[in-house]
């Protein structure tokens, strides 16, 4: 058989390449392009190699010193921000009433601090813990607990995490909600009827089935808390000192605070390579234990005749069916 | 194991002030008992479903009582009721083994270990479960899965009932009828009291030694297969079960005749003069009208096609305005397409608005 070569095709690929190119490719190669060079402004430009790169990992070097600092903060952050807030949505998810006016009213109070921008966000809460007028701040002074987010490094750590749960675990309940809610009725009767208590139709019926929106709860907060930028900068600037200084903070310092386009290109780069990544093994590893259990079966699929076998004698009945 | 006494009960989706023609379940009384196997039969939307959860008390009545060897269980949860149901939709659970999906009610109950192991044996054996008993329950076929939550509905000993909400529906055909069988076996073995809801009469009539028969909400009838066959108490029971169903014509009865078109036809009980104001309609059964040349002194009827069931042959014949399927006599050779139709007199029945009329002697 003739068959028809058209090249012509290749021109409706085009308008999507030069998109792809002006808003992704370009932007991306004049990072790796600053990455390689040294600039003193005016334009001018030294080429560097992989000068940066090396600095940037090299604990010694200030570049990698505050790189690293940062880094270590951020991971710690995302960690903790992950442990607070996964299994909170699922708890706030799980109060949620099923049925009735209730839903939509729970739905628009869970969604709200969603649509707060991160700025706003940012100054609600740099207002709401300042210990002279801020309502947070106040009160725990008044208490007698010495709070004081400007100058104490747990305190700034505190206030950032609280503030990142306030603003994020509703997206998490509100996966969960999702998932729960597309459990089918008849398992909770099953359950019912089987006697399960309260924890076993969570162990048995709910957390398995929520598997998948979990997955996308954990990747979606692991980036945003491992991106995050506008709120502490806002609370904190990044202090006292450099306690809550994140990369992204960081980063921002080196690329406009010092104008260091080169060591901040590096720095870019090995960020968005660090959030590749972690996402990547996140992912394989969560649908790996979703799909090991599905797979187990599959691998005996070998054994199936086996049982099947016993099942034969159905189609020697068949015929009596009729009879019956 | 317990007997099951129905008292008056009656549910509405609506709530108890609903109109009484709108209750799912109109009040009903009865009594289930112990060890029986029980059909509850009756077309979708008929309350069938409906009965049921109110017995596993996933729905509480709106009316009534439900007692357990006479105590009242009523106001108690489902937990508390001690009863086993199947779903329509087999129910497993994901991220246990066949063998922890069988133990999970006894495990939640605190049975001890050892007596688990061997109810999950027996029970794994009677549905031949037992090469899956390692394996996740995930991946499964669903008849495996339906066996599965079968399994957990059979494998508590102490239930009251286990109830079955069409427990087949997702089943292969060829399968069906080997696990209807079983659960037939199973419920001679293990003595529990069971209860099937189906729409299927097929499945109720061998399921079962008394079918339910259920029609808009009302028990219409509940008796052995024989009964409902040979004396439907309704017009609907007449209909729905058997096939092709009762026919049922309008008629004019008094006496010991029935006339229908102006033909008269004997009927073996004296039913005097039947109440004014009634439908009054007779019914006898396909297999108990034959065809037969035709012959004067017999109704005539015009045969419209003879339906071939292999075994027996039923023709469509129409009299006047109404239809009726009859049994073709073997040696029967139809000449042109009009013919006399045979009653016999022992199975004709007389209803009065659907409902059964017993004649005197």
């Amino acid at each position: 058989m003739d068959k028809i070569v058209n090249q012509k095709a290749w021109f409706l690929v085009l308008p999507v390449f030069l998109v792809v190119a002006f808003s992704a490719i370009l932007p991306l190669m004049t990072v790796v392009n600053y990455s390689m060079q040294d600039t003193f402004g005016n334009n001018q430009f030294f080429w560097n190699g992989v000068g940066w790169f090396k600095e940037l990992l090299d604990p010694s070097t200030d570049l990698g010193g505050r790189f690293l600092a940062s880094l270590g903060r951020n991971l710690l952050f995302s960690a903790i921000i992950l442990t607070i807030q996964v299994p909170l949505g699922i708890v706030v998810a799980l109060s949620m009433p099923r049925e009735g006016w209730s839903v939509a009213a729970c739905l628009v109070i869970l969604a709200l601090p969603l649509l707060i921008p991160w700025n706003v966000v940012g100054t609600i809460w740099q207002i709401f813990g300042r210990p002279d007028i801020g309502l947070l701040g106040y009160t725990l002074n008044s208490l007698g607990i010495d709070y004081n987010y400007v100058s104490n490094d747990f305190d700034a750590w505190v206030t950032v995490i609280v503030m990142d749960v306030w603003h994020w675990t509703s997206l998490v309940a509100l996966l969960c909600y999702a998932g729960l809610k597309s459990i089918p009725d008849a398992y909770y009767q099953a359950a019912q009827i089987d006697g399960a208590s309260r924890w076993a139709v969570f162990r048995a019926i709910q957390l398995p089935k929520m598997n998948r929106v979990l997955l996308i709860a954990v990747l979606l907060r692991f980036m945003d808390s491992f991106m995050i930028y506008t709120e502490p900068f806002v609370v904190t600037g990044g202090g006292p000192g450099n306690s809550t200084t994140f990369v992204s903070i960081e980063l921002v310092k080196i690329a406009l605070g010092q104008f260091d386009l080169g060591k901040a290109a590096a720095l870019s780069l090995v960020y968005n390579l660090i959030i590749l990544i972690v996402c990547w093994v996140f992912y394989t590893v969560m649908t790996n234990a979703g799909a090991e259990r599905k797979a187990a079966p599959e691998s005996e699929a070998a054994l199936e005749p086996k049982p099947a076998a016993g099942l034969k004698p159905v189609g020697v009945l068949k015929p009596k069916e009729g009879v019956a | 194991m317990a007997r099951i006494d129905l008292v008056d009960l009656a549910h509405s989706y609506g709530g108890n002030a609903a109109p009484p023609e709108s209750f799912a379940l109109k009040p009903v009384t009865m009594t289930w008992r112990q060890g029986g196997a029980y059909a509850l039969l009756g077309p979708s939307g008929c309350g069938k479903t409906t009965l049921l959860n109110l017995i596993s008390g996933i729905v509480t009545p709106s009316r009534g009582k439900i007692l357990f060897n006479g105590k009242d269980i009523t106001p108690l949860s489902t937990q508390k009721r001690n009863i086993a149901q199947v779903f329509q939709f087999p129910v497993i659970y994901d991220t246990m083994t066949v063998g922890q999906n069988l133990a999970f009610p006894l495990n939640n109950r605190g049975v001890p270990k050892a007596e688990v192991e061997a109810r999950v044996r027996q029970i794994a054996d009677l549905l031949d479960l037992t090469p899956y008993l390692k394996r996740k329950a995930t991946r499964l076929t669903a008849d495996a899965k339906q066996k599965i939550s079968l399994g957990r509905g059979l494998v508590r000993s102490d239930v009251a009932a286990v109830l079955f909400d069409e427990p087949l529906t997702v089943i292969d055909p060829e399968l069906k009828w080997q696990l209807r069988s079983k659960l037939k076996a199973l419920h001679r073995e293990l003595d529990l009291t069971m209860i099937y809801v189906t729409h299927d009469q097929t499945e109720a009539l061998t399921f079962a030694d008394t079918v339910v028969v259920m029609h808009d909400g009302r028990v219409v009838q509940s008796g052995t297969p024989a009964e409902l066959f040979d004396k439907p108490a309704h017009t609907f029971v007449g209909y729905f079960i058997g096939s092709p169903g009762m026919n049922i014509v309008p008629a004019e009865v008094s006496g010991r005749e029935a006339r229908i078109d102006g033909h008269v036809i004997s009927l073996r009980r004296n039913y005097g003069v039947l109440p004014a104001g009634k439908k009054i309609e007779i019914g006898v059964r396909p297999e108990f009208v034959d065809v037969s040349p035709p012959t004067p002194g017999l109704l005539s009827a015009t045969i419209e096609r003879i339906d071939d069931l292999g075994r027996i042959q039923f023709a469509r014949v129409r009299v006047g305005d109404a239809k009726f399927a009859a049994r073709v006599p073997p040696g029967f050779t139809a000449s042109g397409n009009s013919a006399g139709l045979i009653f016999d007199p022992a199975h004709v029945h007389v209803y009065a608005d659907s409902h059964l009329v017993e004649g005197g002697a």
